[in-house]
């Protein structure tokens, strides 16, 4: 444990990247956790008196068309992005992980079924497939997740294949088969661990992507119910007022958006580094 | 090696393809049959009364069981039928064809823009590891993986065009004031370039310019990292010392021998990317009002239209999978030792 | 060949067959004065309005390629804005009509010289296979023609080339103004018949592609989902040589770009944008806005009766007072319309149609109703909206949605795709409160009944149903406007839409139509399409 933290500080201090990576997924989780308590206005309250206000002292991020408080908004949709991106994550880790591993350790039929579906899934245009799943499940947050997380499955059905393939015969897996632990418990207890670390990174250079892809299908208005604040939703309103002058409605939330993807991306290649440098690629 | 071996190969590959080709055709087909709105209401147009939409029901054929309805489906398939559009009253075949030369020159452009400028970062950060030549180019490519398009794509239209004037106005393949060129290739820029319209390829050159930086921006990161990875690869090799030691120059060994031994990783790369532009470019496609096959199919789902939505993924994964394909040969064609051990 | 020169040659040419190898359309884009360049959100998907799953943005080239037999007059509104006037017909194609003494059949002189693109003469009986065409096709046509009582082929005789004969089913208001709607148009039947097989006897798959008819402009080029190009037809005889010879209708999906565009002078006239830009645009002083208020359209919240407490008039009234009418018209509608509450009274004065509803926003009155109806403590409702009008319904939800929230209701806002928005908010009618945009081609209000207000029909989305409505609309329908009985009887079914309010009208939009100041003789039609024919071009 003392060798990992020697490496974690010799990765932060030799990447400042890393560290500023670092320090801005701490804001947005802590904007995510605290945001709706810390916001100057309610997100969802409209004010006849200040529609379409430029940024200002009162309203940093300037007011919308109903006079709602972008800043506000912007904090709050925080929490939603984040949650949809870190649920679909997850699920297509979970699922991904399974399959992947079953078939990389038990071959055969059932590697070439789990091959099928990732290569079914994969040779679909991903976002169209997003989207005609979210147009027809319905259109609502969870189905957004539900779509997102499909998409992604086959990366993780991938990486943990390959991951529980290599080890399926190592030394260590051998030895525990002779002390009589059975399959299942073998793949589960002694390689699955192992296909961790390599996973995590995908987990966070997934992280990025996925809040794209949620954000870009309810760009094109699917997904989120208004009033609700969404990042990507939020762009594509402010689109409309982009000519006629009001380009703070697009800026900001399009700019929290850059700001949340670009810390995954840095974040999953600094994890890259950190758990094994010479993978690095 | 001889030839008929890489035909068997070639042939495997393909065949290994079915299975995938058949599933998409059934996810498709249910997934398309799922999409809300009734086709027959929207055929039958306004002011439509129960019998007429039950009339087109049944012209349609949507009055029969799914499993009914799929092997029509599949009969049509067979025979290269697409179906008609149920919004633009179009053959789906004749509509992709149209917009394909569209979707496939912005994509072409993209990477072109992303190769030339993610290979020789990733060619900066592998000569140079760790040091703040490498941190730069990590930090750009990231950055431009981390874009969202349909944001930066307003933006760039927002500034280049309305405030600086500088970009054609946002509106497809061609400015208002020009006609298409007489179609050879359908891709604008040759087909100015076969006319000898030098006015006319640089119009449909401006006009693919923010587009095609939007979308490859976005490709910079794959491509970039894997040039790193496989020069860095190379570069340590013994042979690459050896040609150090016997005193070659720099950039011959740089070019001559580092590059070309990592062009094969960065090959399969480039496919990946390619076919998955041409899946991302839709949003790209919707902002730039650019009519290719993506932004049909935006259109296409927003309307329920079924059958352009599978009509187009249908075409989208064949494509993918023809690309695969040829990625697989052009494989087999360079590197010797592919074939021998399959 | 440069390609200024090219360009001279070619305009001095003109030549159609030369048209396939233009490279360059011979217009500075908006600048020259013989081409209009026109920016829209939607093209046509078909050149057949009388084909099934013609799109609304298809109209216009049943109105600008072909002839109807008669067309509207024109008027101008008091801000200069000029529009149709429906109470005056005008000969088209023909020259004169007249109505037989007993009133049952209306006869019609062909206009002598008038041809076909092609030169072949129009004919009655060209007529006669177009309107037998319309009628026999089913769907949109058909009901379109019946609506004018216009129902089947036998109703229709060629007398000769140049007499045709409408025999009537009944006497009724309708019949000639419905002859001057985008649907009755004249094919040009020989083309149409030699491109017909035994499946297909109307030419519907070549008409679908290709118009064969003789109206004032051709077609020059179609690029379905990117441009239409108009070309004059300098034969025309039916009506006034167009203004421009060439017009140019773009395809630009997103509305800030055909804002820019007209800003930037590359467009010559923009449609479609939202009520925000023709705000700023008019305020700017820069461009002309036309404006003409859509005849018989209202923007209106529909509740739906089979939602159980829309049952109840009581909560119906106390939705029309919890409405934010004030805010949603400034902050919605950017003030791009008439505002139709605040009316004085339950029993209409006029039957002047729409007029404002006799509601306005009153919470202490909205929830004394709704406790009165037993809904002290209010109800959820979701509030849907069609995705496609997102614009201003959007706004209009969100603050609707927060007004109601004061009496105690809560809705939920659902956004519908615009496809499914027809099965859920039409077909199948089960959207409880939604957001509506009706207008009525035809401006009277029994006509505005009989789609909105009867039941079952496809507009009534509230599933409303009143036996005095039924049968005042079907004794009105038909009713000259001057006869005695029609003006108490429409007061009487004005006064049972205000008191039972299952539709709340907020107000009554513009249709607004920005263009350059160089561009006059825009004309508003209740179709809503742009009529290219009465357009001029100053050249600058």
């Amino acid at each position: 444990m003392n060798e990992f933290f020697k490496h974690l500080r010799y990765v932060l201090t030799e990447n400042p990247v890393t560290l500023v990576a670092g320090t801005l997924f701490m804001m947005f989780v802590i904007l995510a956790v605290f945001g709706p308590l810390i916001v100057p206005y309610d997100p969802l309250a409209s004010n006849a008196s200040r529609t379409l206000q430029p940024p200002s002292w009162d309203h940093w991020f300037g007011t919308d068309q109903l006079g709602r408080d972008v800043f506000s908004r912007v904090l709050v949709a925080t929490r939603l992005d984040l949650a949809i991106a870190v649920s679909a994550v997850a699920i297509s880790f979970v699922l991904g992980s399974v399959l992947g591993s079953l078939a990389g350790f038990f071959g055969g039929w059932t590697d070439k079924l789990v091959g099928r579906l990732t290569d079914t899934i994969m040779a679909f245009p991903l976002f169209v497939l997003a989207m005609g799943i979210v147009a027809a499940m319905g259109n609502t947050v969870e189905n957004i997740v539900y779509a997102t997380a499909i998409i992604n499955l086959p990366f993780y059905a991938r990486v943990a294949r390959t991951e529980v393939n290599v080890r399926r015969n190592a030394d260590f897996v051998l030895a525990a088969r002779l002390a009589g632990n059975s399959s299942i418990r073998l793949l589960a207890t002694h390689i699955y661990p192992n296909t961790l670390p390599p996973m995590m990174v995908q987990v966070s250079l997934n992280m990025g992507w996925a809040i794209l892809n949620a954000a870009g299908l309810s760009f094109i208005g699917l997904g989120v119910r208004p009033p609700t604040a969404e990042w990507g939703i939020m762009v594509a309103e402010g689109a409309g007022y982009i000519v006629s002058g009001e380009w703070w409605l697009a800026l900001f939330p399009g700019a929290a958006l850059m700001l949340a993807v670009f810390c995954f991306n840095l974040l999953g290649d600094g994890l890259r580094d950190l758990i094994d440098p010479r993978r690095r690629t | 090696m001889n030839g008929s071996t890489k035909i068997r190969i070639i042939a495997g590959r393909l065949m290994q393809a079915l299975p995938s080709v058949f599933g998409i055709i059934v996810v498709t087909f249910l997934l398309t049959r799922a999409l809300p709105g009734d086709p027959a209401v929207y055929f039958a147009g306004p002011a439509a009364d129960e019998k007429s939409i039950q009339q087109v029901r049944e012209s349609l054929g949507l009055d029969k069981s799914l499993p009914e309805q799929f092997l029509i489906y599949l009969g049509d398939l067979v025979q290269g039928d697409l179906g008609v559009s149920v919004s633009t009253g179009f053959p789906v075949a004749e509509e992709l064809w149209r917009r394909l030369p569209a979707s496939l020159e912005l994509t072409l452009l993209a990477l072109i823009f992303s190769i030339s400028v993610a290979i020789p970062l990733g060619i900066a950060a592998a000569t140079r590891p760790n040091t703040w030549v490498d941190q730069v180019c990590r930090l750009i490519v990231t950055a431009g993986v981390s874009l969202p398009v349909f944001f930066t794509g307003l933006f760039m239209v927002y500034i280049f065009y309305y405030i600086l004037g500088v970009a054609p106005s946002p509106l497809g393949r061609l400015d208002i004031i020009y006609l298409s060129p007489p179609p050879v290739t359908n891709f604008y820029t040759i087909d100015a370039l076969i006319a000898g319209d030098f006015e006319l390829f640089f119009a449909a050159l401006a006009q693919l310019a923010l587009p095609a930086i939007t979308l490859g921006t976005f490709t910079l990161a794959p491509l970039a990292r894997m040039t790193r990875g496989a020069m860095l690869q190379v570069l340590s090799s013994d042979f690459i010392r050896t040609a150090r030691a016997s005193g070659l120059r720099r950039s011959t060994v740089l070019y001559t021998y580092a590059f070309r031994n990592a062009l094969l990783p960065i090959l399969t790369t480039l496919g990946m990317v390619f076919s998955f532009m041409l899946g991302s470019n839709v949003l790209v496609e919707k902002v730039f009002a650019w009519p290719g096959i993506g932004s049909f199919a935006i259109e296409a789902l927003i309307v329920s239209d079924y059958v352009a939505v599978q009509g187009f993924v249908l075409a989208m994964a064949i494509l993918y999978v023809l690309l695969n394909l040829t990625i697989d040969i052009l494989y087999t064609l360079i590197d010797p030792r592919v074939g021998l051990d399959s | 060949m440069r390609r200024r020169d090219f360009i001279k040659t070619m305009g001095v040419a003109a030549g159609a067959s030369a048209i396939p190898f233009l490279k360059f359309l011979p217009a500075e884009a908006a600048g020259r004065g013989d081409t209009l360049v026109v920016v829209t959100g939607n093209g046509p998907n078909s050149m057949d309005i009388q084909r099934k799953g013609t799109n609304r943005p298809s109209y216009q080239i049943a109105v600008n390629l072909y002839d109807r037999l008669v067309g509207y007059g024109t008027k101008t509104l008091e801000d200069g804005t000029m529009m149709y006037d429906y109470q005056t017909l005008e000969p088209e194609l023909a020259e004169s009509w007249e109505v037989a003494a007993d009133g049952m059949s209306i006869t019609f002189k062909i206009r002598k010289g008038a041809t076909f693109w092609d030169g072949m003469p129009i004919t009655a009986h060209d007529v006669k296979w177009s309107f037998d065409r319309a009628v026999s096709l089913g769907g949109f046509p058909t009901v379109q023609m019946k609506a004018g009582s216009l129902e089947k082929p036998e109703q229709f005789e060629a007398v000769d080339d140049s007499t045709f004969v409408i025999k009537l089913l009944r006497k009724s208001k309708l019949t000639l103004p419905d002859l001057g709607v985008p649907v009755p148009i004249i094919f040009n039947s020989k083309v149409a018949k030699a491109n017909a097989t035994a499946d297909d006897p109307w030419a519907t798959e070549y008409l679908h592609r290709t118009p064969a008819g003789g109206g004032a402009f051709m077609l020059e080029r179609w690029d379905p989902g990117q441009q239409t190009v108009y070309k004059r037809y300098d034969d025309w005889k039916n009506g006034d040589l167009p203004g421009v010879k060439r017009v140019i209708i773009r395809e630009v999906p997103s509305a800030s770009t055909r804002r820019a565009l007209l800003e930037r002078g590359d467009a010559d006239v923009s449609l479609d944008l939202p009520p925000k830009d023709f705000a700023e645009l008019k305020k700017s002083g820069k461009f002309t806005i036309n404006a003409a208020p859509i005849e018989n359209s209202l923007a209106a919240i529909g509740l739906n009766l089979t939602f159980e407490p829309f049952k109840k008039k009581e909560v119906r009234q106390a939705i029309a007072y919890s409405v934010p009418y004030d805010q949603i018209f400034k902050q919605a509608a950017f003030e791009r319309g008439i505002p139709m509450w605040g009316g004085k009274s339950f029993s209409p004065e006029t039957i002047e149609w729409p007029q404002p509803f006799p509601y306005d926003t009153d919470y202490d009155k909205a929830k004394a109703l709704l406790k009165e109806a037993g809904y002290a403590d209010g109800f959820e409702v979701p509030l849907s909206f069609n995705l496609g009008l997102a614009q201003w319904s959007e706004p209009m939800c969100l603050l609707l949605q927060e007004s109601l929230a004061k009496v105690g209701i809560k809705a939920t806002i659902d956004k519908i795709p615009g496809a499914n928005w027809r099965t859920a908010a039409l077909v199948e009618k089960k959207l409880p409160m939604h957001i509506k945009n009706f207008g009525g081609w035809l401006n009277y209000p029994d006509y505005y009944s009989f789609w909105v207000y009867q039941k079952g029909r496809l507009f009534n989305s509230m599933n409303y149903h009143n036996e005095e409505v039924e049968k005042i609309t079907d004794e009105t329908l038909h009713l000259e406007v001057d006869h005695p009985d029609y003006e108490p009887n429409i007061k009487k079914l004005l006064s049972i839409f205000f008191d039972e309010v299952p539709l709340i009208p907020v107000y009554q939009p513009y249709l607004d139509v920005a263009t350059q100041k160089s561009v006059t003789g825009y004309e508003y039609y209740f179709h809503r399409q742009l009529d290219c024919r009465s357009f001029k071009k100053a050249t600058a």
